[in-house]
């Protein structure tokens, strides 16, 4: 059979359009192109996408389902390994992983695997496909702090396992970064992020929000006190950081998570319908070149009155961390990127409102630690950008109320909590995952971590029964 | 959603509410505050704990009614979301003679401050600031746990006709007094702070930047202390007044002044 190179794109809003408002940018494969897709697949003996895969999803063997026109049967499959296809469909990095190892992609035109992924967890979405399983109730409680992709993934296998599952978070809202972070435009709330969190209760989760542990409670009373037998923290990597420069406490310089908290947990992309506002006015600065800068940029775009965005990045495009699909989106869109440039200062008016960046070109030098070139200030290179606010997306690090409260929780040197491979902290039936533990990563891996924890977690209490 | 126990009116526009809240009561220390949001749609908005009850599991709190949000806030019969005990709570130590400095609806956050102050031992004076006698609040429950207490109004209706600060003056001049810990308006606690600087007395302001999320999450309470930029939801609220940037957080409260106004409006 020749080999079929036609790999099937996604449809999308387009661009002049999409760029004046918040719904989703990518439409979904219909099942016809679905199909025609997955026939693109070579089903090898030894699938190599597999390799790729965080989390090992068995590709070719959801992709088969899609094949033989059974997208229930694939939704089966794929669940085995993913319990939020439709999540991870729609924002893992597939360039980097799966789609990367697939053997088309030598030819330049891997399979859609993120595509087809999506199609199967919209799928069960839309039929309504409830996960099957019959709970035996072991009347164990673990409590899971942290509601983000890792805590949700953990929750739901506890809970498969017949674990009574309490998920603390602190916001007033569930889903974590899915929720207050990623744009309405990239990963839709009610439609996708919403449904799956009502799987997870529909499941018997039980869902406490407004409950900041190590304020509320502590995480050692939990288990000493409350009654759990063993307790997940999820917290995230949600501490912003800041340049230090001059300015940077100027009206409307923004952190990231602020600009999207507002846009996205507090709906502030509603103008003047919602209470919490935000302020883009004509021309925006959106300074980093990762996930975070891209979904900044972009919703700071949609807003009304705004007229240009410029992506600020220390490098040039080829490091740049962002998914492709976002870079190129974003292209399409017309942000105006600025790469091998950074600020070294924030102007302001009289008021105290930011009114420019001052900024310098880089060059790349010798690599870094991060393998990556490392940009290195040209001399005499400075100039100005406008601008009438500022988002500042260049990283987070850890919170530090956990680590704070929880005597003998051990951390490393940059504040994130040092586990075993099975998640285990230094405290006996503390578990730690996702980005708290790795550092800011992907959903995909703080899944992963969320369910191995669940699995070491059972083990363990399982051991202790018995 | 959060149970309202009761509701009083304190002043024009200033109510005090107390609130179910059993586990936010039992964590809660002095210098405390509470991220609320009133109903669905509302903003998130900070707010001191002003007391609480572990055994009856309440908080309360006392607000003034200045826009959208406390708008919301005096006219439900319960609310949606209450976050806390968040902040560190206040340091307490024997300082010695101790002043704390109130204006306005900044008394609320100092009471339990002061009682704190009181229980360990300090000697303490009170100053309340307002506009007017009407709009003083909690003189009585001041009264009780200092050994002395100072009015200041705008007006000359109570205690004497002017500033805090008039009334704080002579105490410094004395020698009388060891530590100073001020909340109220912006343009107040600087005054404070100003004045006791000469006298290398230790004052402590209780800031109140524009909040969100209360947690360290967003970064829109960062405050410039001693040149660092410091979370006030996590690192404060109480900071030392002689080393707070005053003029960046007087101007990053103004950020959202004419959408305030227009979502105040929109309400009228
Ligand atoms: C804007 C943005 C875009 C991104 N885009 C992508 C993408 O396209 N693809 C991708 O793979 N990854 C992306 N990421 C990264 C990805 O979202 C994170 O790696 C992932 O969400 C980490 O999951 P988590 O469960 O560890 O933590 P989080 O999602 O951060 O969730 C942590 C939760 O814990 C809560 N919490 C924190 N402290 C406490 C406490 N003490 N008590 C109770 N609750 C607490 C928080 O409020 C939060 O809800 C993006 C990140 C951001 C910020
Ligand atoms: C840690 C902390 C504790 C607080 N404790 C109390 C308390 O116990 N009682 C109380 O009444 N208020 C307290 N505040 C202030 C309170 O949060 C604001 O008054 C409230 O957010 C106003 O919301 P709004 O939507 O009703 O008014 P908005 O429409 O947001 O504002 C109306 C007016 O109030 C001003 N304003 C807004 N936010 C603040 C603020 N944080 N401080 C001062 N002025 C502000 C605005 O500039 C505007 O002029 C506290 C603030 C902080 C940070
Ligand atoms: S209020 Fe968001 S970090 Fe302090």
């Amino acid at each position: 059979m020749p080999l079929n190179l036609n790999r099937v794109s996604m449809p999308e809003q387009e661009p002049g359009q999409r760029r004046h408002n918040f719904q989703e940018v990518n439409l979904g494969l219909t099942p016809e192109l679905a199909r025609a897709e997955a026939s693109r697949c070579l089903f090898c003996k030894r699938p190599t996408c597999i390799d790729g895969c965080p989390v090992g999803i068995n590709i070719p063997f959801f992709i088969q389902a899609i094949l033989d026109d059974s997208p229930e049967e694939a939704v089966r499959r794929i669940r085995m390994d993913n319990s939020l296809p439709a999540i991870c469909g729609r924002v893992c990095p597939q360039e980097i992983q799966c789609e990367k190892t697939c053997v088309l992609n030598k030819k330049g035109a891997p399979v859609a695997i993120g595509a087809l992924e999506r199609y199967v967890g919209d799928y069960a979405i839309r039929e309504c496909l409830a996960t099957e399983c019959n709970i035996t109730e072991n009347g164990l409680k673990v409590a899971v702090v942290g509601s983000g992709p890792s805590g949700l993934s953990c929750a739901g296998e506890l809970r498969k396992l017949g674990y009574a599952v309490t998920v603390f978070e602190a916001l007033h809202e569930l889903g974590g970064v899915l929720t207050y972070g990623i744009p309405e435009f990239r990963l839709p709330k009610e439609a996708v992020v919403q449904v799956e969190i009502d799987t997870l209760k529909a499941l018997g989760v039980e869902f406490k929000t407004n409950h900041l542990v190590g304020k509320t409670s502590l995480a050692a009373d939990l288990l000493d006190k409350d009654g759990y037998a063993a307790v997940y923290i999820a917290t995230g990597a949600g501490y912003p950081q800041f340049m230090q420069i001059p300015g940077e406490d100027l009206n409307y310089v923004y952190s990231a998570n602020e600009f999207l908290t507002r846009m996205n947990l507090m709906r502030a992309y509603k103008g003047d319908a919602a209470a919490t506002p935000v302020f883009t006015g004509r021309r925006v600065g959106v300074i980093g070149g990762g996930n975070t800068a891209m979904d900044a940029a972009r919703c700071a775009l949609r807003m009304p009155g705004v007229e240009k965005v410029s992506l600020i990045y220390r490098r040039s495009e080829n490091e740049m961390p962002a998914r492709i699909e976002e870079v190129k989106h974003a292209k399409e869109e017309g942000i105006d990127f600025q790469f091998l440039t950074a600020p070294v200062e924030y102007l302001g008016t009289a008021e105290g409102a930011v009114r420019a960046a001052r900024c310098v070109r880089m060059e790349l030098g010798e690599p870094d630690a991060s393998g990556r070139r490392r940009p290195v200030v040209i001399p005499g290179s400075e100039f100005k950008i406008d601008v009438d606010a500022v988002v500042v997306a260049i990283g987070t690090q850890a919170n530090p109320i956990i680590a704070q409260t929880t005597p003998g929780l051990a951390t490393n040197k940059w504040g994130y909590i040092i586990t075993d491979e099975n998640g285990l902290t230094s405290i006996r039936h503390i578990y730690a995952g996702g980005d708290i533990v790795s550092g800011a990563a992907t959903v995909i891996l703080a899944m992963g971590a969320g369910r191995n924890a669940a699995r070491a977690i059972h083990e363990k209490l399982s051991e202790m029964a018995s | 959603m959060f149970e309202l126990i009761s509701k009083n009116l304190l002043a024009p526009a200033v109510w005090r509410y107390t609130v179910k809240a059993p586990e936010i009561a039992a964590k809660r220390r002095a210098g405390n505050f509470v991220i609320v949001r009133p109903k669905e749609g509302s903003e998130r908005i900070p707010l001191t704990i002003v007391s609480s009850d572990p055994q009856a599991g309440t908080i309360d709190i006392i607000f003034q009614v200045v826009g959208a949000t406390t708008m919301d806030l005096s006219e439900t019969d319960g609310i949606l979301d209450i976050v806390g005990p968040l902040g560190h709570p206040t340091h307490i130590e024997k300082f010695g003679r101790a002043a704390v400095v109130g204006g306005g609806v900044g008394i609320a956050p100092l009471l339990p401050i002061a009682e704190a102050l009181k229980q360990a031992g300090n000697n303490l004076t009170a100053i309340l600031g307002a506009r007017s006698s009407e709009f003083l609040i909690l003189e009585e429950e001041m009264a009780a746990i200092s050994d002395g207490l100072l009015i200041a109004t705008d007006d000359g209706s109570q205690g004497q006709k002017g500033l805090v600060t008039d009334v704080l003056q002579p105490l410094l001049e004395q020698g009388a007094l060891d530590f100073v810990l001020a909340v109220g308006p912006v343009v107040m606690m600087k005054a404070v702070s100003e004045l006791t600087r000469p006298y290398r007395v230790k004052t402590m302001v209780s800031l109140n930047p524009l909040m969100i999320d209360g947690t360290g999450m967003c970064g829109v309470c960062r405050c410039r202390v001693d040149g660092q930029t410091r979370f006030a939801c996590v690192d404060g609220p109480e900071f030392d007044g002689h080393q707070v940037d005053f003029g960046s957080l007087s101007r990053r409260l103004s950020m959202y002044k004419a959408e305030e106004n227009k979502r105040r409006e929109a309400r009228n």
